[in-house]
């Protein structure tokens, strides 16, 4: 059974056959990983391009790696959103970049809607790294590998996401699939971080984090971004780290069984205290290693489609 | 010339006109109603347009033509064409040009370049200098060169003071002042503040950010006795608003485009660019309390807010698509199908929402059909089935979110200053 989709723009609306499809399929490629030789021949002859329009190392390596692990030939194209506004449209770039016959595409962009928009201008598969504040549907599989991997299930568990969540992609991705899968989804963060609607999505909203730690099997705590403007969203830094930071202080005190992720990079002493980041609840390098397999599975169900 | 338009529906409830009847015009004038006798029909065209009705050429007072600036995008030609074609007899056009429309000079250009051409194109000048909204621009001038209402518009006046002084200093000489309502430090986004857009992870324009300015300059202008007509209104708060600030007197008007009563944010979905637009399209209930304000008189005037955009504008990605969308092709099919065939209001009243109130807005004389009247007229054929094709437009620009929409109801001719425009042209009559 393929995939219901060429493409993985996002997780709203992928039925839970596919997840289901994309995580079992990623279990064989992390068993690849522990070999000794660690590459399968599986798209020799492939033709990938990273379109990165936004500094994102991690997740650029990470794919590249998959894509190197599959035997595919891969191109990296990075640049910086303002020097592409100043220069050749978006559309020239793309349109350039296929006539020289590309089979997939994995973009990263600023704008959210920019994956559906190349889908609409080029014939290759594409797969969304990350657009805007709208999606980020590898992180979300890659989250939930390694909750499953943990956990044993998705059905049932209780899992909150703490922090910016209105402007994070990795929020909606993951309350998207998580829901599918039949979790119990929160958001913790503070009001403004909070965005409009988000209970309609049937999340439930906490405004205290001892309660969310309390309450959940799983936190996954997002990167507060250090460059957002001060004063408009949170007071400061250290007020956030104080009434939000996850702690051990507060994970002993509230929830001794609670499972940490987080996306990274970490700012220690913001979101995490270093005592959690390095200590025995986090699984965040885990994530990373099956980062690695879920891109596998992906790029390996969408390359084979056709 | 003599032209007969033959056994056709006269309708202009401003003269509480309503009957069929055949009508000539001689030399751009009516001259007859009914009883025509054999010597009229000597040397006459006659038209023949089954089921079509005769109202005052219709009036759209809220057009941005792109001369000068952007001429690739539209000119006052092109635009006067696409409004020709779009059944309209006279425009109102939007300073925000580049340069912007703030001197004598510029709205005597606009003038002079579009007096031979059948659409008459009256010129909005800026509140302010450059309308940067730092003090006001040389309004008496302006209005003796001929500056029809003034604004800001893309914006609006943000300092408070600023706003005040125009509305006194506009209300010496009896003209608008319209505003456009955003506080744009609330409204950093690409579209409206909903569900949607936090499903989209767009950044957001919060209906209130229309709203605040909506309720400070109703403040001024009970406040001032000022005439303040309040652009492109998009929220039920603002519809609201409008109504009560009506019931206590003040002078007050509103229009609202037909993009905000045809269409929501669920649009957005799509990602599709042509569908971003300031302000943005609202939710289900904003666009039923436009229905409503439509309904009950609350919002005066259907405005297009024709929006040329370059190609390059709108096919990027969308958070750097330009705002807007062209409609003076689409507006009169819009209105017609959204409004009288969904029985929201008859053909009477929409013949006051896009002939009649304008003018009264901007203090312009409504056209008569009577013996003796310049003729101004537009000729509907309000059953017309037709499908949007943006490559037939006349605008330079093609940026429709409603190309191959079907649509009810168009004109099939517009007649004014001694011309005639049809499907097959323009011609004199």
């Amino acid at each position: 059974m393929p995939l219901s989709s060429k493409h993985l723009l996002g997780m709203h609306g992928v039925p839970a056959e596919d997840l289901n499809m994309i995580l079992d399929t990623a279990t064989t490629f992390r068993e690849v990983l522990e070999r000794p030789i660690k590459k399968v021949p599986t798209l020799k002859g492939k033709t990938i391009v990273n379109l990165f329009f936004e500094n994102s190392t991690r997740t650029r390596i990470s794919f590249e790696l998959a894509q190197k692990r599959l035997s595919a030939d891969t191109i990296n194209f990075s640049t910086s959103t303002s020097s592409t506004k100043k220069g050749e449209t978006f559309k020239d770039t793309v349109k350039n970049i296929e006539a020289m016959k590309v089979d997939m595409i994995v973009v990263r962009h600023e704008s959210a809607g920019v994956p559906s928009y190349l889908t609409k201008i080029s014939d290759a598969n594409i797969i969304n790294a990350g657009d805007g504040r709208h999606e980020h549907p590898t992180q979300a599989l890659l989250d939930i590998y390694s909750i499953r991997e943990k956990l044993g299930k998705i059905a049932g568990l209780k899992v909150c996401i703490v922090g910016d969540i209105a402007h994070s992609r990795v929020a909606l991705s993951n309350i998207y699939a998580l829901k599918t899968l039949g979790a119990e989804v929160s958001v913790c963060g503070p009001a403004t971080m909070i965005p409009f609607g988000m209970e309609k999505l049937g999340v439930k909203i906490i405004h205290n984090i001892d309660q969310a730690i309390a309450e959940n099997d799983v936190l996954n705590v997002l990167r507060i971004q250090l460059e957002r403007k001060a004063g408009t969203t949170i007071p400061s830094l250290r007020e956030y780290h104080n009434y939000f930071g996850v702690t051990a202080e507060r994970l002993e005190k509230n929830n001794k069984d609670i499972l940490i992720l987080h996306p990274g990079p970490i700012n220690r002493g913001v979101e995490l205290s270093s005592e959690v980041a390095d200590g025995p609840y986090q699984i965040i390098l885990d994530q990373v290693t099956n980062g690695v397999a879920v891109r596998m599975s992906v790029l390996y169900l969408l390359g084979t489609m056709n | 010339m003599k032209i007969i338009l033959k056994d056709i529906r006269l309708l202009n409830p401003e003269q509480d006109l309503d009957k069929t009847a055949d009508l000539l015009i001689e030399d751009g004038v009516i001259s007859k109603i009914g009883n025509l006798e054999a010597a009229d029909l000597n040397n006459a065209e006659v038209f023949e347009y089954e089921n079509t009705v005769v109202v005052p050429g219709l009036f759209d007072m809220h057009v941005h033509l792109r001369e000068p600036g952007r001429e690739d995008e539209e000119t006052i030609k092109s635009g006067s064409n696409a409004a020709a074609a779009g059944g309209f007899t006279s425009i109102a056009c939007m300073p925000n040009t580049k340069p912007a429309i703030d001197s004598a000079e510029f709205v005597n250009s606009i003038i002079m370049k579009s007096a031979n051409h059948l659409v008459e194109v009256l010129p909005v000048a800026a509140i302010t200098p450059a309308r940067e909204g730092d003090g006001l621009a040389p309004i008496a001038e302006l209005v003796e060169a001929g500056a029809i209402a003034f604004s800001d518009d893309e914006k609006a006046v943000k300092n408070a003071s600023v706003l005040r002084a125009a509305l006194e200093y506009t209300n010496m000489y009896g003209k608008t002042v319209i505003e456009h309502c955003e506080d744009s430090d609330l409204s950093e986004g690409v579209m409206n503040e909903s569900l949607v857009s936090t499903m989209l992870g767009l950044p957001s324009k919060p209906t209130i950010s229309e709203e605040i300015v909506v309720m400070r300059d109703i403040a001024l202008a009970e406040y001032t006795g000022g005439k303040l007509h309040i652009a492109h209104v998009s929220s039920k708060r603002s519809v609201e608003l409008v109504r009560e600030a009506k019931a206590r007197g003040v002078n007050i008007t509103a229009e609202v485009t037909p993009h905000h009563f045809s269409l929501t944010d669920e649009a957005v979905k799509t990602f599709d660019t042509n569908y971003r637009v300031n302000p943005p399209l609202r939710g289900k209930e904003d666009v039923e309390a436009i229905l409503e304000g439509l309904k009950d008189g609350t919002i005066d005037c259907i405005a297009s807010d024709h929006s040329p955009r370059a190609i390059e504008e709108k096919d990027v990605e969308f958070i750097y698509a330009a705002d807007g969308m062209v409609g003076l092709e689409t507006s009169l099919g819009l209105a017609l199908s959204e409004l009288v065939h969904k029985s929201v209001l008859d053909l009477a009243k929409l013949t006051e929402l896009m002939a009649i109130n304008p003018r009264k807005v901007l203090g312009l004389p409504v056209p008569k059909i009577e013996v003796g009247a310049k003729a101004e007229l537009t000729v509907l054929d309000p059953d017309a089935v037709w499908t949007v094709d943006v490559k037939k437009f006349k605008s330079k620009s093609k940026n429709s979110p409603f190309d191959k929409k079907l649509l009810t109801g168009k004109s099939v001719a517009v007649i004014n200053r001694g011309k005639m425009f049809t499907e097959d042209g323009f011609k004199d009559i």
